[in-house]
């Protein structure tokens, strides 16, 4: 598998490119054509059965009030009102996710842009350092490992006594209101390797030639990485942004585990999706927890499209078709 | 001292600092490998150490080796053992990864080498499924799966990975294909091959490493999974791994530590497995379609 990661999300090149359209006419080409749909009818049903559907009834939802014990009842925006007007613990949900993703996503991507540069040389054992810090991205969202950062940020656990050890006070991560939080967020952080890994593809696709050319410039180190790497990683960044945020509004499993399900202490590890949980399947306010999940839906949404708007700034195709 | 010996002074010692160099960059490397590998390493210690041991020593390699852990964890919950969570989850994992293969390689084919009406909106769509939140279906499914009276059975679990719900694997699968020759596709359709016979002996075989990235990638993912195994499975005989793990935290304090770590090791004893088996596939594959991990 050697293509790049880039975010190429046009469809392939329709097979029948160089011939002529009336030709396609002919028997074969009339074979080919139902045979497209032959192919998709799994995946059709599936999204008429277990996508679009629920999306749809799901809308239908967040105007009624539904315990699944009696049929939905219409309240209209009651839902939404609810949850804008009186429900200081939705907004506490959005401020401890956003804050969630705001600090995780550039961290972890730093992160992962740092060890990428640090890998991409030509060295002996490469491939083993690759895995290995890759091999937190494959553990890292299960229940094994949120209990493992449970144990370790506990009282008297690992993180505490080695701070301990250097002169630092105590602290019990996982019941401080201040710091449950960041031990969450460094959970994340720690899967760094999976953007890492694309970051690397990434940067084994600039040509050397540009590098020498800045170096007759005299350009250092710095004005290397600033002129060259910035510019050329640019849609690898900006792909990996793009998923990095997409992806860490919908941790759940983390502040589940290490929360035992409450989203304590006091709210402090409160995610939305935890939330949304607790709403529909603790309390069985469907309607409640459906009109939450269009309030994320719009949320991810929105900032997909703003991200996609500022990218047309910052992010560099060197193919020329900048638009 | 002549012209050629000041030569090749210059280039050995050019040589030492490149080598220097080298060997500082291993060292850290390896230093930051040794801080992220931590966390595994301490849960792989604290599995083996006395219940004592664990109050007194954070160190991660256990002075006195026991397998108590193991057979206490096993057996934490009355009435049932993790082995029979074991097999719950390999009874899912698996039926994952046959439907996983079988619905998106048909999609996938289909949206790589065939033409159709409205197959340019279609790709789009299923990208955009990619993106779209599993937070905004899973009400609107659990009362579906619900009328359906297949809440608390591995229906839900593993019925819509049959229908390409895991529109990752189309995309994976979609862009390993793009780069197999239409050359072959061609030539198949001058031997008389339509495109069913086609997709099943000439493209299939070809999109092998494509078709095993997949199925590891599906056998972890859904072997990792917690949120919809919490939401439609609340008997302890249907219970998966993650349920059973996630039973330890309501026990607090650090004798429990033990067992704890014990069956956490276990339970990710197969993607370990998977790791050591197929680590180049697995980075390859994140790597070429930008998979989460």
């Amino acid at each position: 598998m050697s293509s790049t990661a880039k975010l190429d999300v046009r469809p392939p090149r329709p097979p029948t490119a160089g011939r002529a359209p009336g030709r396609a006419k002919n028997s074969r080409g009339f074979a080919d054509r139902t045979a497209g749909y032959v192919f998709l009818l799994p995946w059709f049903a599936g999204l008429a059965v277990f996508t679009v559907g629920p999306l749809l009834y799901s809308l239908y939802l967040s105007f009624t009030d539904y315990s699944l014990l009696q049929s939905p009842h219409w309240v209209g925006l009651a839902n939404f009102r609810e949850m804008f007007t009186s429900d200081p613990r939705f907004f506490h949900a959005a401020r401890v996710t956003l804050v969630y993703v705001v600090v995780s996503v550039p961290v972890k991507l730093a992160l992962a842009l740092g060890v990428a540069l640090l890998l991409n040389r030509r060295r002996r054992g490469i491939g083993v350092y690759r895995s290995l810090f890759y091999l937190p991205s494959l553990l890292g969202t299960s229940v094994a490992v949120a209990l493992v950062w449970r144990s370790l940020f506990a009282q008297g656990g690992a993180v505490s006594d080695g701070l301990s050890s250097i002169g630092l006070p105590k602290t019990d991560f996982i019941n401080s209101t201040t710091w449950a939080l960041p031990a969450i967020i460094l959970l994340a952080c720690w899967q760094f390797g999976a953007p890492m890994v694309i970051f690397l593809a990434g940067l084994k696709q600039i040509p050397s030639e540009l590098y020498d050319a800045v170096d007759v410039d005299g350009a250092g180190k710095w004005g290397r990485f600033r002129h060259i790497t910035l510019p050329l990683l640019s849609p690898v960044i900006f792909f990996n942004v793009l998923l990095e945020t997409i992806n860490s509004f919908q941790a759940f499993t983390p502040s589940f585990i290490i929360s035992n399900g409450t989203g304590g202490p006091a709210d402090s590890t409160l995610f939305y999706t935890l939330y949304l949980y607790q709403r529909g399947f603790t309390d069985f306010r469907f309607g409640y927890a459906s009109a939450m999940a269009w309030v994320l839906l719009a949320a991810v949404a929105i900032l997909t499209a703003l991200m996609f708007r500022v990218s047309r700034v910052w992010v560099f195709y060197g193919d020329g078709d900048n638009r | 001292m002549s012209h050629t010996a000041k030569r090749t002074s210059r280039r050995t010692s050019r040589r030492t600092t490149e080598r220097t160099g080298s060997l500082l960059w291993h060292v850290v490397v390896i230093v930051v490998v040794l801080i992220v590998i931590y966390p595994v390493i301490w849960m792989l210690g604290t599995s083996f150490k006395p219940a004592t041991e664990i109050v007194t020593s954070n160190s991660p390699w256990p002075l006195h080796w026991t397998l108590h852990d193991f057979t206490s964890g096993w057996s934490a919950n009355p009435g049932v053992t993790f082995g029979r969570f074991f097999v719950n989850s390999l009874v899912i994992s698996v039926l994952a990864v046959v439907g996983t293969l079988f619905s998106c390689s048909l999609a996938a084919y289909a949206f790589s080498r065939l033409t159709f009406r409205g197959r340019s909106v279609m790709f789009a769509g299923m990208v955009a499924t990619i993106l779209l939140p599993y937070h905004v279906l899973i009400v609107p499914q659990y009362a579906i799966f619900k009328t359906f009276g297949w809440i608390n059975t591995d229906l839900p679990l593993v019925a819509p990975k049959f229908l390409a719900t895991e529109a990752f694997f189309i995309f994976l699968m979609v862009q390993f294909m793009r780069g197999v020759p239409r050359e072959i596709d061609e030539a198949a359709r001058i031997d008389g091959c339509g495109p069913y016979r086609t997709f099943l002996w000439v493209l299939l075989p070809l999109t092998r490493p494509a078709l095993i990235t997949s199925s590891i990638f599906s056998f972890i993912w859904t072997w990792n999974d917690f949120f919809t195994q919490l939401v439609y499975l609340n008997d302890k005989s249907k219970f998966t791994v993650p349920i059973g793990l996630s039973l330890f935290v309501d026990q607090t304090g650090m004798t429990s530590y033990g067992p704890m770590m014990a069956m956490s090791v276990l339970a990710l004893l197969p993607v370990f497995l998977f790791f050591l088996a197929f680590q180049r596939l697995l980075v390859d594959g994140a790597t070429s379609s930008g998979l989460k991990g």
